[in-house]
Formats: C-alpha cells, structure tokens, sequence
C-alpha cells in the first residue's frame, strides 16, 4: 500500500512501488484527465505536479512519490477559474484535446515561478509536450493572456 | 450550454420521439429533397429519418450531431447551420452525439449513406441538409403561431427562439409555441431562396464557442481509453514485428502464471495479454515471447533501398503496373517540340499519423454472450460497427456503440482493427475489457502514408508557356499516392499524361491527412519554382506569365500575395517561399519564411501566410484553427518524420526516434485569409497541410541556391544538399 496526497487529499493505491504513477492515477483513482501518450517520456501528456514540479507521471515509478503531494487537472482548479483554463477557453487552444492537461499542467508550473515570461522562456518550458493537432502558437498565446489577466 | 454523448443508458430514437411534451423533429438528412419527417411520420418503424431536433415548453432546443469530433469543431460547426435556419437562440442548443446509425444519421444516398468523417468532409456534407432541415422546423413554428394569432404567418418575423408579430406588437417563445402546436403531417416546403441571405446570418461566419473545448481544460472530456466499467480488466496486443505475420506459438502457460495475468487470447496478427491491472498487462507483455510464421509478404522487405533505387527500376520497366489518373491532348508531341523541357525527381518517406490517444477501445458482452457494447473514437462509427459485428458474426443489431472523443484522427481511426481486437478479448474473456496498444504498438502496427518516387516534366514552348506535363508517382498503396496530382484545378496545361506505377510490400496503409497531397504537392510547386527561376521570374509572375491559372487560383495568388508582403525586404538571412494546394474543393495558396542553421542543417520555419478560397467559413475561428493545426501537421512531416522498414519491420517505436514538431520548430506567426465568398462550404480540415512542402523547399532555394528532393528535410538531407 502506497500513500501519497492527491490535490489535497490523502489517498493509499495497493500495488507494486515500481508501477508508473500515471496508471496509478488513471485506473486505480479514476483521474483520467491525466493522459497516456508515449509511456516513454518524450510527448508529456502525463505530466502532473509532485511537490510542486511538473513532471512525466508515465516515467516516476509509484514508489518515489510516497509521501508526497500531486497535482493532477481535476485540481488546478474547481471550476476552470484557474488563470490558464480560463485563457485556455478564451483563445479556443484545445483541438483533439488529449495533450492539454499535459499542457496546462506543464504551463501552470512556469506561471509558479515566473509572472510574465518571454515567448522564449514560454517555448523553452513547454518545447517537452507535444501537441500533435498543433495548437502551439495558441497554447504561447493563451500564457501569455494568463500571465497578463492573471 | 453543453454538449454530451449518448451513453449506454441514453435514449433510442423512439424514446427521444415520445419524451415529454414539446416538437420533435424527425430530419431526414439524405439527397431526396425531404428534409424534415413529421412528428406521426417519424413515429412509424421503418421510416427513412434522420437527425432530430427537439424543441422542449421550457424554450430548450436540442439537436443531435452526427460528426466525430476529433478536435476539428465540427460536433459544434454542423449543427450551427440546422441552428442558423431555425433562428435559434445558441445559448438554449443542447448537442448530443447521434448514435452510429449511418442510415438515419449519415450523408449522402439513401441505402448508401456514410459518417465517415475524413477528407475534410463534415461541414460539406452535412451543411446544406442542415440548413433546409432548420429551415422547415422554423417555418413549422411561424405557422404555428400564425394559426394561434389568426394572422397571415407572412407578416410574422423571428427573433433567436422566438417568433415575433411586429404588427400586433407581440410574441411567442419557441418553447410556448412548441407546448401547444402540432406538427403537420405534410411538413412545409422551403425553397433555395427561403434561405437565409448571407448578410442576415447570426450565428454562420460568426465567432461560436466550440462545445468540446470547457471539458478540454479540466480533464473531464472522455476519450475511450478513459472509460470505466465495474469488473473491468485490461488488455494489450503484441502484434507481429514482421507486420501481418501469425502468432505460430508463444509461452502461454508462462505467462499464464504472472501476477494478475487472466487470459493470453490468440487474434490474427498478435496475442493479447489480459490481467487485472495495466501495470501487470504491461508486465505481462515484455515477458511473452512470441513465434512468429514466416508467411507475410513483408518478411525481407527493406524501405530504403526500395525508395533510393527500388523506385526507379520499376518507373522505368515498360512492364511496371501503370494507372492513367489524368490525360489530355498528346502529351508526347508537346515534349518533342518542346522549346525547353524542365523535370526533376523526388521522394518522401513513410509517415505516421502519431495521434496523441493511443489505439485504444472498450468492449463488454451481455451475460447472454450475444449483445457488445464498444467504446471507441472513430472517424467512421457506422462502418466500425459494421466491421465488430462481422468480425463477431453478429448482425449490426447485436453492436450497441458508443462514440466518445477522439484524441486525434488524421485518417488512422477511419478503420477499426482496434476495436474489433477488444470485442474478441473480450468475448473470450467473458468481462468487460479496456484494451490498450502501447505506443511502441500503435507505430509498429501501424497503417503509414506510402513511400513514394515522383519524375515530373513540364514542357515549355517557344514562347515560354508550360503546354505539356507528366507525372508519375511510384509506390505502393493504389490510391494512396495520387490524390492532388490533378493540376487542372489551379493550372490550365493543355497537354498533360498522368500517372501512378504500383508496387506492394505487404507493409499496412491508409488515409494520412491530405493523403498524398502532401508529397505530390512537393514535387509538383518545387517544379514550378525551378522553372520560375530557371526563366528569370519572379514566381508569382511567372505562374501568371506561363501557366494559366483558373480565376480561383489567380485570386488566392492575388491574395497571398498581399497578405504577405511578399515584394517587401527580410531580415537577413531570411528567405520566402511560395506554393499552392487544392484539397477537398478548397483552393489556398501558401507562404513562408524560413532561416536556415546551415551547420546544424535545421531549417526553422517562422512565419506563415496562407490565403484560402473555402466558400462560406461556417465558423471563421474554428476554421482558422484547422488551418494552424493543417501547416503544423503539415510542417511537421516536412521537417522531421520519417518511418522506415528493415526486413518488414517499423525500425522506429517511439517519439524519441519517429519525431514530431515540438513548439520550439512551430512557427511564431501563422496569418490564414480566407476569401470572402457565398459559394457552398468545402473542406478546410486539410487545406493548410499540403502546399507546405514546396513553400519550404522553395525558401530553401531562395536563401541557399539549393534544392531539396527528398522530404523530410532532415538535417543529414539538408546538410547534403548544402554541400552538393
């Protein structure tokens, strides 16, 4: 049994440590928001927040995040008022939508540390999740909005 | 307001008929002119209708939406139209996802009606239905309230979900109307010219929120690989590495004997693992060990060689398998007296279409064992369900389907090998199963955009207008490799001898966004630019100098042409590029500028203007942004991805080696124009996709004095051309 807190609240999983945190989330807690993509770490559409760093839930083993605090989409908000999701809606980013819990999630963590990124920054921060319907130059559109509407 | 798909306890069609009060609309959506089905009508088994609208006391109108959504708006962009007609109120539309019932819920001839939604197809196939259909249920609701006011219904107006009587100074909601009115048994007829006029539109060429998008931002969109039954296992297939070859014999009983494993099911071209969880499914597959008959035609087939030398051989065997795809005048005449003759050759590799949702779906039978119930994403619910019950040997009836998002298309979900595997380990499971491929599966089983050599010629004559043109694509996949070729749609060359040379390696393909536009569309601009230079002309002037171009692709010229500046100066080390690109009655013409990093050979791609002739844009946003996604998927294949075979193997399995365009290779600025027009809507899911090419390797030229002929533009391939 493995205990971790999941957008504030205590949850255990019973199975093996090595088993990759995203299906943890996915199958045995029903957050399905986070996505599977690659498995492999390279698209991001797993990535969820651990202590507060975003980071690839398909390549962090169940077993190093005990203790710990994620955060997954159903938590960046209640109610889409997150900054980012309200920006996400008003600049019409999602396409097939698959890869923008990834996005936003990958997104939120740079607002965290940085107000009012350049595009450069945005483009170095995000270059890690795919968007495969192409949604870049709205998703750079959209932080830039959140950043500024806040 | 919302949109929902139907779920497994949702209505039929003859509950959604009889459910409380208010009008229900029957649409027959088909070409015999009968759009509308009356209430009594559309009550009798058997009746031919289709989409229904649904008016509820409480002014709520609800309207089922036959395409798939797959990120490209049109579960929202279809039933604006029915919307626009009615004069609804959108903000009181309700959207529910129509079951996978083409007969009822398609397009096209009765008996032959398909929801395939792929070729840019939903807004053009359903657009015009839609409108007579909203059309009908309006003038059903005038007359109404004009038998209820006892006035002429030709004095009376509509407002959104309101019908208004400006003489009496007084009106009726749709919803009051629909409390007490009845519909007839004999609809009312609209003619063309009832329609609204372009300039009365509310909601057509109007900024409309996509429904999908709120559930896009919170995580509660539900693709198939997210749903969940109680007493669900998981499962996976681990197909042939060889693609097509059998399973012979694996360690079953090995496997058998792993934590959680449940069931090792035998299918066609794989063996399935099914356990508990995915983590002991995951675990399960890297233990199996699988061999494999040596029977697939693809055993010891090798990409590369095939496409450097392969190719050739077979384009200039007289005995080669030749398909005539366009001819006209004497093509062989015209180069024997041609005055100059220009021809290059050009290749493109293999392409995935790497939607972001791997194959996945999921599938749960009746205690019985004769009913299945499948969640899925496809492009083509209609011949999904066909295909599970004839896999099943069930008739269509024993197929309850259940359409959810789709995490990407791009042609792969128009066949439905995924879902017919999960209804099999599912029926030799007896328990509702959630089947999973890996990615690593969903690239080595792939179904991939074909290879292909082209050797086109443009004749020239004395005075310097292109008379003659041939084309030949070599390659394999039939129809996969000719669509685009025809250039009569933007070029008038009199003399013309176009044609495909087939070939077959046993390698899986299908439909890739734009198909072959992509790398036919590369070899016939990068031409055309060669030549340009070649003559001493600008390449906007020497199009209209020498090829006579049709007043649609002038305009689109004319217009890209402005809206990129294109005669204005660059920064230095920047360069433009032009192409052009017709794709499912859709006409654009494309620009952009590009650096290049000549040591590390990457080509940066950073602005892009695009001037399009799509008809009416029944929503200019949504349609803009299928544009933004067509140049990025577009660019993307242009750039970086290449899938290659060794001995009939994918020698790629994942995004580290098959690489996809990442936000740092996007460009900063995409600028889409569309045409102002009232001409019928046609297709703009894949316009944006196939002039990219040529544009890019046309800047290439103009910065470098190089050519590139082989796409992707890899570094390797761009570091060579530089140094030729």
């Amino acid at each position: 049994m493995i205990k971790f807190n999941v957008n504030g609240r205590a949850v255990a999983v019973d199975t093996d440590g090595d088993t990759p945190l995203l299906w943890a989330l996915r199958e045995h807690l029903g957050l399905t928001g986070t996505k599977y993509g690659c498995g492999g770490g390279f698209c991001g559409a797993c990535t969820v927040h651990v202590d507060g760093k975003a980071v690839r839930s398909c390549r962090t083993p169940l077993s190093a995040v005990a203790g710990s605090d994620i955060g997954t989409i159903e938590g960046l908000s209640r109610d889409r008022s997150h900054p980012l999701q309200k920006a996400w809606i008003t600049e019409q980013v999602p396409q097939c939508g698959y890869c923008q819990s990834g996005q936003l999630m990958q997104a939120a963590t740079l607002l965290e540390s940085n107000a009012n990124p350049t595009r450069d920054e945005i483009v170095r921060h995000m270059n890690g999740v795919i968007c495969r319907c192409g949604t870049y130059t709205r998703i750079v559109a959209a932080i830039q909005r959140a950043a500024k509407e806040g | 307001m919302t949109a929902m798909f139907l779920g497994a306890t949702n209505l039929s069609r003859r509950q959604f008929l009889g459910r409380a009060a208010g009008l229900t609309f029957a649409v027959g959506v088909g070409s015999k002119g009968a759009w509308l089905v009356a209430d009594a009508a559309a009550k009798t088994e058997g009746y031919d209708i289709g989409a229904w609208v649904r008016i509820a006391p409480d002014n709520q109108i609800t309207i089922i939406t036959p395409a798939a959504e797959m990120g490209q708006g049109s579960m929202t962009g279809v039933p604006v139209a029915l919307a626009e007609e009615l004069d609804a109120d959108w903000s009181a539309v309700t959207l529910e996802m129509a079951p996978a019932d083409p007969e009822i819920y398609g397009y096209g001839d009765p008996g032959n009606k398909r929801m395939v939604i792929a070729g840019s197809r939903a807004i053009r196939s359903y657009f015009e239905q839609m409108r007579f259909a909203g059309a009908q249920v309006r003038k059903v609701l005038v007359q109404a309230a004009a038998n209820e006011w006892g006035v002429d219904a030709a004095t009376l107006v509509t407002e959104p979900n309101f019908v208004i009587d400006p003489v009496n100074r007084r009106s009726l909601s749709y919803g009051e109307i629909a409390a007490f009115a009845r519909i007839p048994d004999v609809l009312p007829a609209v003619a063309r010219d009832e329609l609204k006029k372009p300039r009365d539109f509310r909601l057509i060429g109007k900024p409309v929120a996509r429904r999908d998008i709120p559930a896009k931002v919170d995580g509660s969109a539900q693709y198939s690989i997210d749903v969940q039954l109680p007493g669900m296992v998981y499962a996976s297939v681990v197909h042939a590495p060889v693609q097509l070859a059998k399973p012979a014999s694996w360690n079953n009983d090995e496997v058998r004997k792993l934590p959680g494993v449940i069931e090792v099911v035998a299918l066609e071209h794989g063996v399935a693992v099914v356990a508990d969880t995915f983590e002991h499914v995951l675990a399960a597959r890297s233990t199996l060990q699988i061999e494999w008959d040596r029977s697939a035609k693809a055993h010891g087939f090798d990409s590369e060689p095939m496409l450097e030398s392969g190719y050739m051989e077979i384009m200039q065997d007289p005995a080669s398998d030749v398909r005539v795809v366009d001819t006209a005048g004497d093509g062989g005449v015209v180069f024997d007296n041609a005055t100059k003759v220009f021809k290059a050759d050009f290749r493109s590799d293999y392409g995935y279409h790497a939607q972001m949702e791997p194959l996945n779906a999921v599938a749960r039978f009746n205690a019985a064992g004769d009913q299945v119930e499948i969640w899925e994403g496809t492009q083509a619910p209609g011949r999904s369900r066909a295909a599970i019950a004839a896999a099943l040997g069930f008739d269509v009836s024993q197929v309850v389907h259940h359409q959810q998002y789709l995490g990407g298309g791009f042609g792969r979900r128009t066949i439905t090998d995924y879902s017919i595997e999960a209804a099999l380990v599912a029926r030799a499971t007896r328990l509702p199963v959630k089947m999973i491929w890996t990615r690593e599966e969903d690239l080595a089983f792939g179904m991939f955009r074909p290879q292909n050599l082209q050797c086109v010629e443009a004749a020239l004559d004395d005075t310097g207008r292109i008379v003659g043109w041939r084309h030949c694509v070599v390659g394999d996949g039939d129809s996969l490799i000719y669509s685009g070729i025809n250039i009569e749609d933007y070029y008038a060359v009199p003399h013309r001898q176009i044609e495909t040379r087939g070939t077959s390696h046993g390698i899986r393909l299908k439909h890739w966004r734009a198909v072959a536009h992509p790398f036919n569309l590369f070899a016939i601009e990068s031409l055309v630019d060669e030549m340009a230079v070649a003559e001493g002309l600008d390449p906007f002037a020497f199009r209209r100098a020498r090829m006579a171009m049709t007043p649609k692709a002038e305009a689109v010229f004319d217009a890209v042409e402005k809206l990129s500046d294109w005669h204005a100066p660059r920064p230095e080390g920047r360069a433009l590029g032009l192409s052009v690109s017709e794709r499912s009655g859709s006409l654009g013409a494309g620009v952009v500028e590009i650096s290049v990093d000549q040591s590390r050979g990457y080509i940066r791609v950073h602005k892009v203007w695009i001037a399009i002739d799509g008809g009416i844009v029944v929503q200019p946003d949504m349609a803009r942004a299928n544009i933004e996604s067509g140049v990025i998927y577009g660019l993307s294949s242009v750039l970086k991805e290449r899938a290659t075979i060794k001995g009939g193997a994918v020698e790629q399995s994942n995004f580290h080696d098959y690489q996809l365009l990442r936000m740092a290779d996007a460009p900063e600025e995409i600028h889409v124009e569309f045409l102002d027009r009232d001409t019928p809507p046609t297709g703009l899911g894949e316009i944006g996709n196939p002039f990219i090419a040529a544009a890019v390797a046309n800047a290439f030229y103009a910065l470098t004095g190089k050519r590139l002929y082989h796409m992707p533009f890899t570094p390797q391939r761009v570091r060579a051309a530089l140094s030729a």
